[in-house]
């Protein structure tokens, strides 16, 4: 009899397992009340599966594809791995990853990402508030704004050779963005380390921005008074702007952001109407007060 | 030229039903994947992508027939059939777009379809085409006159070379893909200028 599957990538991780995970997570949480289970910040939709978060990434160091970044990203070399921190900081240096995360409580953060490519996915991050890291080095208060880095290492990063793609990939927050506490920076997914494909060892995840500000891989963190450059802004400055919020009513110039199709769902998945900051308006939308978002998309 | 010679004659004898039951290949393949798994964790851009690509390699490869003809190879009888198959793509192309990718949510189908330039580009592609499909029997040559239906199925070239752009537009970046074929697009179509048509190899 020929073997013929009948599983979709949605069935890879049963529901069943995630709940079950969850309530020995809250029970865990109960018997050590002084840990951080991220109060509040998590949603309680389903997470995709392993399987599709690991296989449908942006991450064009390493191809254009989406398949690309699960293909090739295990030639990046992660360990040793060191972030450079600097510009307006009271200790600034080369920081190694151990001492990045040293005296940062790691949380389970379970958030809505939002591609401006019109799809989006239920993401089980592991990682520390960046405002954690960033009081760790001290801001300085001439600080404005905070700029990123991607490592740029082309015999390990298929993607950044024989192309035009401005290198090294730089995002950048304003402060009051960074010290958000719903940004964190991501050091793990599920129960496991960040996958490489996923941006390890360390990324940014800002969930009520476009997917591409949550720049991967970080190599430089720079603390500055002026608002940094951000590599799809230098590419194309009407279809991506620095802030990049989540929003419905700004459209791309070339398609619509008013609705998004989940991940995951399989080929009857549909759509659904995407939320102004992808939800998370409550939190984040007072940062914003008077400011006209049509202007600064 | 014997390898010729004996190329037109076995085309020759294959029926043009053979072009439609290849041309169903592809589709086959693609509804057995999305099923399956094959294309992903997002199998709808993936159908969509997939349709739309082969709809344009069998529109393209019915723009080379005349081309090839000048260079001896005679596979004319097999044009119509290719035209049609790329044409059932196109039509499943759109077919998902509205269905799986928009969901039927019309309001957003409208809006797109006059508010992106790449819709409306594809879009226009897609009319294009149909009056050509709608008149590729043998009965529409007869009714029309051989003259002005030459003249109505030169709409393919416009139709093709629209669908080749609609496929370059897409994107966040550049695409190779998309971009070869709108180059073999616009080589298949140079030869048909007076110039290049002229000369006879």
């Amino acid at each position: 009899m020929p073997f013929i599957p009948d599983l979709r990538w949605s069935d890879v991780t049963p529901k069943a397992q995630f709940l079950n995970r969850r309530q020995i997570m809250a029970g865990a949480a109960l018997l050590a009340p002084g840990m951080a289970w991220g109060a509040g910040y998590s949603t309680d939709e389903t997470p995709n599966t392993l399987e599709d978060i690991t296989n449908y990434n942006n991450y064009y160091e390493f191809g254009y594809e989406k398949t690309d970044p699960a293909a090739y990203a295990s030639a990046l070399t992660i360990d040793p791995w060191s972030v450079e921190i600097g510009g307006m900081v009271d200790k600034p240096g080369k920081y190694d990853l151990s001492d990045v995360l040293a005296g940062l409580p790691i949380e389970e953060r379970i958030y809505r990402f939002r591609c401006v490519e019109a799809w989006s996915m239920i993401v089980p991050w592991q990682g520390f508030e960046l405002s954690g890291l960033l009081n760790k080095v001290g801001v300085q208060s001439s600080a404005k704004y905070v700029a990123f880095e991607t490592l740029v290492r082309p015999e390990e990063m298929r993607g950044q050779t024989g192309t035009s793609f401005p290198y090294p990939y730089v995002e950048g927050l304003r402060l009051d963005e960074a010290m958000h506490p719903l940004t964190i920076m991501a050091t793990g997914l599920y129960d496991q380390a960040l996958p490489k494909q996923n941006g390890a060892p360390l990324r940014l995840v800002v969930p009520w921005k476009y997917g591409f500000k949550s720049i991967k891989a970080i190599v430089k963190i720079t603390l500055t008074d002026k608002m940094p450059p951000t590599t799809w802004n230098i590419l194309a400055a009407n279809e991506y702007g620095f802030y990049a919020n989540v929003n419905p009513e700004v459209d791309h110039p070339r398609w619509s952001q008013a609705s998004e199709r989940p991940i995951g769902g399989g080929l009857f998945g549909g759509r659904k109407d995407t939320v102004m900051f992808n939800g998370y308006g409550d939190q984040v939308a007072s940062l914003y007060a008077g400011q006209d978002l049509t202007v600064d998309y | 030229m014997a390898a010729l010679d004996s190329f037109n004659s076995t085309a020759r004898r294959v029926p043009s039903w053979v072009i439609y039951a290849l041309g169903a290949l592809p589709f086959a393949m693609l509804v057995y994947n999305s099923l399956y798994g094959g294309l992903g964790p997002d199998p709808i851009k993936g159908l969509e992508k997939e349709l739309g690509e082969w709809g344009l390699r069998f529109l393209v490869a019915s723009l080379a027939i005349t081309p090839l003809m000048r260079l001896g190879l005679r596979m004319l009888k097999f044009r119509r059939a290719i035209g049609l198959v790329g044409f059932y793509y196109i039509c499943l192309h759109f077919f998902v777009w509205i269905t799986l990718d928009l969901a039927l949510r019309w309001g957003q189908i409208g809006s797109e379809l006059y508010k992106r330039p790449f819709i409306v580009v594809g879009f226009a592609a897609f009319l294009m085409l149909l009056p050509l499909a709608l008149t590729s029997w043998n009965g529409a040559i007869r009714r029309l006159g051989a003259v002005a239906w030459k003249k109505l199925h030169r709409f393919a070239y416009v139709a093709i070379l629209a669908g080749a752009v609609h496929y370059v537009m897409i994107g966040k970046v550049w695409s190779f893909d998309a971009l070869f074929y709108l180059a073999l697009t616009v080589v298949l179509l140079a030869t048909r200028l007076p110039f290049f048509a002229r000369q006879r190899v």
